[in-house]
């Protein structure tokens, strides 16, 4: 058993504890049901935020279509779970297949692409899925899907975060991981280094869209009614911001940006006039202030106490990561 | 009506529609030349152009020419300040930093215009007459003649501008290599200020006219204009004047042919489509020129 | 193959963790039922407004918003209810379903409500109304005309309202309108197919003006905030009908019928409620909106909507819109609830169920108890060189 598992194991305790805290506090009603609400969405948008960032900030590849991918993964959730009685676990990995899948499929061409053009042409798929949705009358076109059985908890999107969060860190520290990341720093270089770019390319791609089709799943479930509404480009600029907020290349990045960026709609949603111009501003200043984001590439557990605290717990002294 | 009068009829329908296209796009593609920085607000700054447009219009009660230029005149001002209070600052940063700031201006722009003019849309009076010709059973608007001819004209004085004037050769100085432009003693900063000048002059002209013809504004009305224009001027090759006319036409006789043939639902499906067909087979758009990146 | 010591030490850690957690819940899920108590606080009666104030639909539930808000200032300015002034707290439904719930979910959590009005549009209100029947929060939706809205599985349900007629009312309406006044044999629909309130009218239109041997000869679609619709026109055009259905709201009816007789489109166009905004007529033109019919919920010069318009027009400096005279009306039907003995959400509810002969802004209207539709009289208007006239009433039934 070496370090970096053990570190892997502290880390799932932490989580563990932090959900029987919050599970606590929402039981015994101390978090009333709006931040309950709010803590679910925070949680669903880190799964976006980490799986986009997957793709964004690890592999580089500039991708604006998130919001589509999320929304296969809802629609084919509800499907699962409203017209064959599934349950939410297997509307999960059916949404995440399908979403998958189609990440797979956009992806082996459009990966050809590069930099702006590939942003382009992503937000223009997400579009396209979106408006596809639209007119399938099966499940309710532009009225939206109504009836959705509410499954998703407090315990269901945490456990998928945690699951998605570790699969990801995992990831990016596997030879694929390295791979992605060699791409992102020069596609070139990589290539010549004997990197099959287009693979690790479309392996990101494909992951992040999964896992956005998770997180569909679990935000369709919690809504009673999901409409083509939810999933335009402008979701998948949110999802964006999150990523860039927190810092490209940072799974903490990723916590921290879907956290500050749900939090801040929530706690402004008494100033509903005032609410938008606020976080434009504070969207503005923050990329003044830090553009490389809250953490940058930098990981909450490589911080100086933490990491000491970690590096002692796990019985390691150098830093394995 | 037969199968070819339609096609002909859908055909002008396009191109006048894809005419907005490519007055909006001719902006956008300016700036993007220059700081290859895609400019979310460029839409917005579209709609802040239609307001003081109409405002001068209704509170001024100004014809329509001085409106016009008012409008391009103050936005012009409104771009050059955006760019020194919100992009300059970044020149350095990590482009998508840039990016997330022009979302940020964006937003910015649209909700502080809902907050003093409120969400419900505003009409313009009719400053312009609006004739419509009938040539043969085709027809064409009268208004919408002006605003394909402002493009082309706009174009054309933009191509004679960058291809021909000292400030010209600046900015494609500025747009090749901002830093090595600026040794070879071009204010890189003040070249940048001028483009956003220009485009953002472009966007307030297209935004009046845009608000005249369809006799609407809002403050959320930059949206879908905004990033049509951008897929027009990707689909033409971004930077590349003529190609965000030609990108804008394309598109909207597209989008006019879709709805008129096929399914209006599926038009901007179709449109996008078509879009990343032509980056596939031709990654930097049509006009681009291919170019191989060095390590 | 990995069972070290350390590590059983660390499973059995996570067991312990999770059977705490699962204590806590276990204490938590009887000390919740117990403290989940509502009380209107002191001499103020807190009612939620839950409207779309930004996102593409803000136009809509601003309005909507402004006429709630004219409603409850009157009431406050007489005085109050029963000596108690009632207090909006606004919250953003951002015109999107999962913002709507969150919204609502803040007013009922946070902010204590003893009931909710809005939000706008039909999609928003039908995913609100679980969480407000869950905490028995009534709820009324002005303008939300989709029958689903306060029906599911054939049930109604017990908390969500709506101030205003139901799609089928209004397309049977104008499908009769079209068969009997205007002597229609052909029909075309043109809808906006990102709208669930213009699909659901267009079908019922078509089901009911083929039943009165009509037939819809080509069904078209455009999507809410298009600038341009000569291509789909071009399109129409060519199926010569007797009508054109465009049941949609009025910027883009505004644009649609300027451009269809820019290209030549004599036909008659008709619409629904989503049409009546003054606007409509600065959008297309005086000439252009000749030859157009519609049905709403009032006619600006009925008598006894005057009240109403002039207070609207003092308060805000503009015409209300059919978006604001609902705001209005929903707003007075929940004082009137309020009024009669309403405290919190059950008694609110009942009240609402029994509103019998209530003047509100728009006429006078009793709740149908059956399927929580009020029961109010269609109008039917055309335009005539800018003006507008009644053509026929229809009485409310029963």
């Amino acid at each position: 058993m070496n370090s970096a598992r053990k570190r892997d194991l502290v880390m799932l305790i932490f989580g563990l504890v932090l959900y029987g805290v919050l599970q606590m506090m929402i039981s015994t009603k101390i978090i009333g049901s709006f931040w309950e609400l709010n803590i679910i969405l925070i949680c669903v948008n880190i799964i976006l935020s980490a799986s986009l960032n997957l793709i964004n900030g690890y592999t580089g590849q500039f991708s604006l279509g998130h919001a589509g991918f999320m929304a296969v993964g809802a629609y084919v959730g509800v499907v699962a779970t409203v017209k064959f009685g599934l349950p939410l676990i297997a509307a999960l990995i059916l949404g995440a297949i399908a979403a998958g899948s189609l990440g797979f499929l956009i992806g082996l061409p459009t990966l050809r692409l590069r930099g702006d053009y590939l942003a382009i042409a992503t937000l223009g798929l997400g579009e396209i899925i979106r408006i596809v949705i639209m007119n399938i009358d099966y499940v309710g076109g532009a009225a939206g899907f109504k009836g959705i059985p509410h499954l998703t908890n407090f315990t269901w999107v945490f456990f998928a975060m945690l699951l998605t969060l570790f699969f990801i860190k995992n990831f990016v520290n596997s030879s694929h991981g390295r791979a992605c990341i060699a791409i992102r720093e020069n596609e070139i270089a990589a290539e010549a280094m004997g990197v099959n770019t287009t693979k690790y390319k479309v392996m990101a791609f494909t992951l992040g869209a999964a896992f956005a089709g998770v997180a569909g799943g679990l935000f369709a479930h919690q809504f009673y009614l999901i409409s083509p509404t939810s999933f335009t480009f402008l979701s998948s600029f949110n999802y964006l911001i999150m990523v860039v907020m927190g810092g490209m290349g940072s799974i903490t990045g990723s916590i921290a940006g879907a956290f500050v960026v749900t939090f801040i709609s929530a706690a402004l949603a008494s100033f509903p006039e005032a609410r938008m111009i606020i976080y434009a501003l504070a969207l503005i200043l923050m990329m003044f202030y830090r553009p490389q984001g809250l953490f940058g590439y930098m990981e909450i557990t490589n911080v100086g106490p933490i990491k000491k605290f970690l590096d002692k717990i796990s019985g390691t002294k150098e830093a394995v990561t | 009506m037969d199968f070819v009068h339609q096609l002909v009829q859908q055909l002008i329908n396009g191109v006048s529609l894809g005419s907005i296209y490519a007055l909006i796009a001719l902006g956008y593609t300016m700036i993007y030349g220059i700081i290859k920085l895609i400019n979310f607000a460029h839409g917005d700054v579209y709609m802040v152009g239609a307001y003081i447009g109409f405002a001068a219009v209704t509170i001024g009660n100004l014809p329509i020419l001085p409106a016009l230029l008012i409008s391009m005149a103050l936005t012009a001002c409104l771009g050059m300040l955006v760019e020194r209070i919100a992009y300059k600052p970044l020149r350095h940063a990590p482009r998508i930093s840039l990016l997330i700031t022009a979302i940020g201006v964006s937003f910015f722009l649209e909700y502080t215009s809902m907050y003093f003019v409120t969400p419900t849309p505003r009409t313009f009076p009719e400053v312009m007459p609006n004739i419509s010709f009938n040539l043969g059973g085709f027809i064409i608007n009268g208004q919408q003649l002006l605003i394909l001819s402002i493009t082309i004209i706009l174009m054309a004085v933009l191509t004679y501008i960058v291809q021909k004037t000292k400030l010209g050769k600046a900015m494609r100085a500025a747009s090749f290599d901002t830093e090595t432009a600026q040794l070879m003693g071009v204010d890189s900063d003040k070249v940048i200020s001028m483009t956003f000048c220009i485009g953002s002059a472009l966007a307030a002209a297209a935004g009046v006219l845009v608000g005249v013809y369809y006799n609407t504004i809002d403050p959320l009305m930059g949206i879908m204009p905004g990033l049509k224009a951008f897929v027009a001027a990707v689909l033409g090759g971004i930077g590349i004047l003529p190609g965000a006319v030609v990108g804008g036409i394309v598109l909207g006789v597209v989008e006019a042919l879709v709805a008129g043939f096929l399914s209006s639902t599926f038009r901007d499906a179709a449109a996008f489509a078509i879009l990343i067909l032509v980056l596939l087979i031709k990654p930097s758009g049509l006009f681009g020129k291919n170019t191989n990146e060095k390590v | 193959m990995f069972f070290s010591k350390k590590k059983f030490k660390l499973a059995s850690m996570i067991a312990c963790g999770i059977l705490a957690s699962a204590l806590f819940t276990g204490c938590g899920g009887e000390q919740g039922s117990s403290g989940g108590e509502k009380k209107a606080a002191g001499d103020e009666i807190v009612i939620g407004s839950n409207f779309e104030l930004t996102g593409n639909v803000a136009q809509y539930g601003a309005n909507a918003n402004n006429g709630l808000k004219l409603a409850i200032k009157e009431i406050n300015d007489a005085g109050g209810v029963n000596g108690k002034k009632i207090k909006i707290v606004e919250a953003d439904a951002k015109s999107e379903a999962a913002e709507a719930v969150n919204a609502a979910t803040k007013l009922i959590s946070d902010e204590k409500v003893v009931a909710i009005i809005g939000p706008a549009v039909t999609a928003n209100v039908i995913a609100e109304s679980q969480v407000a029947t869950d905490n028995m929060v009534p709820v009324i939706g002005p303008a939300a005309t989709n029958p689903d809205v306060t029906v599911e599985n054939g049930q109604v349900k017990p908390y969500i309202f709506r101030a205003c007629f139901i799609d089928p009312q209004q397309s049977e309406v104008m499908a009769q309108f079209a068969a009997k006044d205007l002597n229609a044999k052909t029909a075309v629909l043109y809808l906006d197919s990102s709208s669930d309130y213009s699909k659901s009218l267009g079908k019922i239109f078509k089901e009911k003006f083929e039943a009165d041997g009509g037939k819809v000869v080509m069904e078209e679609a455009f999507l809410a905030k298009d600038q341009d619709f000569k291509a789909a026109l071009t399109k129409i055009q060519t199926a010569n009908a007797d009508v054109i259905f465009v049941p949609a709201y009025y910027e883009e009816v505004g644009k649609i019928v300027k451009q269809a007789r820019e290209l030549g489109i004599t036909a008659a166009i008709l619409g629904t409620d989503g049409w009546d905004d003054s606007k409509v007529i600065d959008i297309a033109g005086k000439d252009a909106l000749n030859n157009t019919y519609f049905c709403t919920h009032y006619f600006e010069g009925d008598a006894e909507v005057q009240n109403f318009i002039n207070a609207y027009k003092g308060e805000y400096k503009t015409d209300p819109n059919v978006f604001a005279a609902l705001g209005y009306d929903a707003g007075k039907m929940l004082v009137n609830a309020i009024e009669r003995g309403g405290e919190d959400g059950q008694k609110i509810r009942d009240n609402i169920e029994t509103i019998k002969d209530l003047q509100v802004g728009t006429g006078k209207i009793t709740m149908d108890a059956a399927t929580h539709n009020p029961i109010k009289g269609i109008v039917v208007i055309e335009t005539k060189d800018g003006v507008r006239s009644l053509r026929t009433k229809i009485a409310p039934e029963g």
